[in-house]
């Protein structure tokens, strides 16, 4: 017997006439948000919280909020996301936009000061950001390998909690879920922010 | 049956939990580490659960979703396995660690890899992927922090979620500077400098990478997607960069459907970490045309796992998340840390699942590494009542022992004395004649190892049955079989509380099942 047909033949054995039965799940926990107050604020809250920052702008100041951004990090190259609205994009002197499209070599992700991506889904009570490979995303590595991101989040894109959050998305797209720069509590279970990762997380908040 | 292998040797010589306890309790260093960390944790966690005022739906949630998968696990696996295969990914079973770990093999060994990069996962630490892989020629580079920490030490790891959780940080400060060719003589131990410096170590092995290596945290059957949480984006590089992924997977790990992750990206941040969210979390479901590995494995693993599932008792342990709350909340494991249990699982719920996994006959003494205090069922976000579980693997360990211990012997002689009142008044008197020293067992006697950590309570000078005796005459109606049954002893007051008559079968209501473990409170 090979042994897919054995391991699922003991499952069977070891559940005997219980193999099978129904379990009822009840589903009486919030979908919502529990913290109190506008969404927006509770993300931008909780997105802070993990030492990463929220610059909440109107999307005619956008591209102006990008530069500011970029220049405060002192990131001179920056890589974008092939679906990105050109208005957002920096054109401020100084600054050299790399588009990953057709893909950078790795080499080239690794040697860019940061990523510039959009989002699918910002969810308020855990400060999350959800990114879906969608052209507006970019692929996994984009949001890696350079040591800092910024990400632009719109109002309508943000969600209360958990619930809602994995509903809208679709788990056959490759989804990474991002809660602040990387970090670890591997000593002494303190949080230092900063390992593998990006180690610096900016968020601009668009509005209206 | 060959035992099932955890990692380490279940049994290592002559060398119980009590024995290697009582050597990590005298190791002041660790326990001063353990004592910070875990309260540390603690607090935190408490926090960040009461922030959510329907935790108690969602772990009732997490715990019916699981049983619900582990009632059809059969089907779900099949139906994981069709959705994965569909999406691009190659699934393989294994029966056993021998089986899985010569699948990751085969597959390094097809892409002529001598380097594996690694997720932290316990599955594949339980199955010994690292030696079986050094065997092969195949070198498996940890990049998970504490896991590296570990693993230069030459180390075991001792906790779940922080395998390095037994050392400092100028405990790691030395042993970087001596095992990491080329870090700055003037490394701090602050843990944002550690931490970089890590970075620095692992940056090139990264990028070079040709194969990874992880678990899951959970496989989703509708869809055949694999999900990992992590913290330090080790995660997302070795699930990212390298061509090649394979991923070991226990069979537990399955949840029916994409939706059921709405309850555990829930409960297990913030039972782990007790953070609201970890920072990062990967979905992938087989292979993303330009977007990561390009060829996806899965290795569904039992290894021990189909034996908890026969035990109708025992398999609320394969609910587990591992999230590590239990160890955090355990007196025991808080002074003694995690290499006494002996197995990658340490702590409340290494104590049920390691006997149940190798077989109680292989670690008999974990299910007794416990006060039974019940704190791991409270903070266990899928409600798996270890407490009932350790008490059920007891009575399996005594009927498995094929000769009589002094303990059994004891009790058989308690049994006869308590059968009869006249042989209990006769036992009772005779225990105020002979001096009290002259009952406590001396240091020579096999009795030492119970009484050395017990208090013997003076014999008062008159039983309450004399008492009632010389005050009321007569015999006493409230004695016979309602004590045998129906009196608790607790505090010495000899008190009739609502405890339900010795019934027909001679069995007390409850007691049997999980209301006997459950009176174990205040502990």
């Amino acid at each position: 017997m090979n042994a897919r047909e054995e391991v699922l033949g003991r499952i069977r054995a070891a559940l005997g006439p219980a193999c099978g039965g129904p379990v009822e799940v009840r589903r009486d926990y919030r979908r919502t948000l529990y913290a109190a107050g506008d969404p927006l604020d509770v993300f931008a809250e909780r997105v802070e919280h993990y030492q990463a920052t929220v610059t909440r702008v109107g999307v005619g100041g956008l591209r102006a909020a990008v530069e500011a951004a970029l220049a405060a990090r002192g990131v001179r190259q920056v890589v974008a996301a092939p679906g990105l609205d050109p208005d957002w994009l920096p054109a401020a002197v100084g600054v050299q936009l790399l588009a990953d499209d057709p893909p950078l070599p790795i080499e080239a992700l690794d040697a860019a000061g940061g990523a510039l991506t959009g989002c699918a889904v910002g969810i308020a009570e855990t400060g999350t950001i959800v990114l879906d490979g969608s052209r507006a995303c970019g692929r996994r590595a984009l949001t890696l390998i350079p040591d800092y991101h910024l990400c632009v989040v719109r109002a309508d894109q943000v969600v209360g909690g958990v619930p809602e959050a994995v509903a809208l998305l679709d788990p056959r797209r490759p989804l990474t879920f991002v809660s602040g720069p990387s970090a670890t509590s591997d000593i002494e279970l303190d949080r230092v922010e900063g390992v593998h990762g990006p180690r610096t997380l900016d968020v601009l908040l668009v509005e209206g | 049956m060959a035992p099932t292998w955890l990692g380490l040797p279940a049994r290592r010589g002559p060398e119980k939990f009590p024995v290697a306890a009582r050597r990590a309790l005298a190791d002041s260093q660790l326990r001063r580490n353990l004592r910070k960390a875990t309260t540390t944790i603690r607090a935190r966690r408490a926090e960040v659960v009461a922030e959510l005022d329907d935790w108690e739906q969602l772990r009732a949630a997490g715990k019916a979703i699981k049983d619900q998968a582990l009632a059809s696990l059969d089907g779900y696996l099949e139906q994981f396995e069709r959705a994965a295969v569909a999406a691009g990914a190659q699934v393989h079973w294994a029966r056993d660690a021998a089986e899985a770990n010569a699948a990751v093999a085969a597959v390094a060994r097809a892409h002529g890899a001598r380097e594996v990069v690694k997720v932290k996962s316990m599955v594949t630490e339980e199955i010994g992927l690292n030696d079986a892989l050094a065997a092969d020629g195949i070198a498996a580079v940890e990049t998970d922090l504490a896991e590296l920490i570990v693993q230069l030490a030459g180390d075991r790891p001792s906790h779940i979620l922080v395998p390095a959780i037994h050392k400092n940080r100028s405990e790691v400060r030395e042993l970087f500077l001596q095992k990491i060719g080329g870090v700055d003589p003037a490394l701090t131990d602050e843990p944002h400098r550690l931490a970089a410096a890590a970075r620095e170590h692992l940056r090139r092995t990264f990028l070079a990478a040709k194969v990874g290596v992880s678990g899951a945290n959970f496989a989703v059957a509708e869809t055949g997607s694999l999900v990992v949480l992590e913290s330090e984006g080790n995660g997302r590089m070795c699930l990212t960069l390298p061509e090649v992924l394979v991923s070991v997977v226990g069979i537990e790990k399955i949840v029916p459907t994409w939706a059921d992750l709405e309850v555990f990206l829930q409960l297990l941040p913030r039972s782990s970490t007790a953070e609201r969210m970890n920072p990062y979390t990967t979905v992938w479901t087989g292979v993303h045309p330009g977007d990561g590995p390009q060829e996806v494995h899965v290795v569904l693993l039992d290894n021990g796992r189909t034996r908890v599932l026969a035990d109708e008792v025992g398999r609320q342990a394969l609910r587990c998340i591992r999230c590590s709350a239990c160890l955090n909340v355990c007196p025991v494991y808080e002074r003694v840390g995690g290499h006494p249990y002996h197995s990658v699982y340490p702590g409340p719920i290494g104590a049920i699942l390691t006997p149940q996994l190798a077989g109680v006959e292989n670690a008999s003494s974990l299910p007794y590494a416990s006060s039974l205090c019940g704190a791991c069922y409270e903070v266990c976000p899928v409600a798996i009542d270890i407490p009932e579980v350790l008490v059920h693997l007891r009575a399996e360990v005594v009927e498995s022992k094929p000769h009589r211990t002094a303990e059994s012997t004891a009790m058989q002689a308690m049994a006869w004395v308590f059968g009869d009142e006249r042989r209990f008044a006769a036992a009772q008197r005779a225990a105020r004649l002979v001096p009290l020293s002259g009952l406590v067992p001396g240091p020579l006697s096999p009795m030492t190892r119970w009484t050395s950590a017990r208090d013997l309570p003076p014999i008062p000078a008159e039983s309450f049955r004399a008492w009632w005796q010389r005050e009321r005459g007569g015999a006493p109606e409230a004695g016979g079989a309602r004590m045998a049954g129906g009196v608790r002893a607790a505090g010495g007051a000899s008190e009739v509380v609502g405890v339900p008559e010795v019934d027909e079968a001679g069995e007390a209501g409850g007691a049997s099942e999980t209301g006997g473990a459950r009176e174990r409170g205040g502990a």
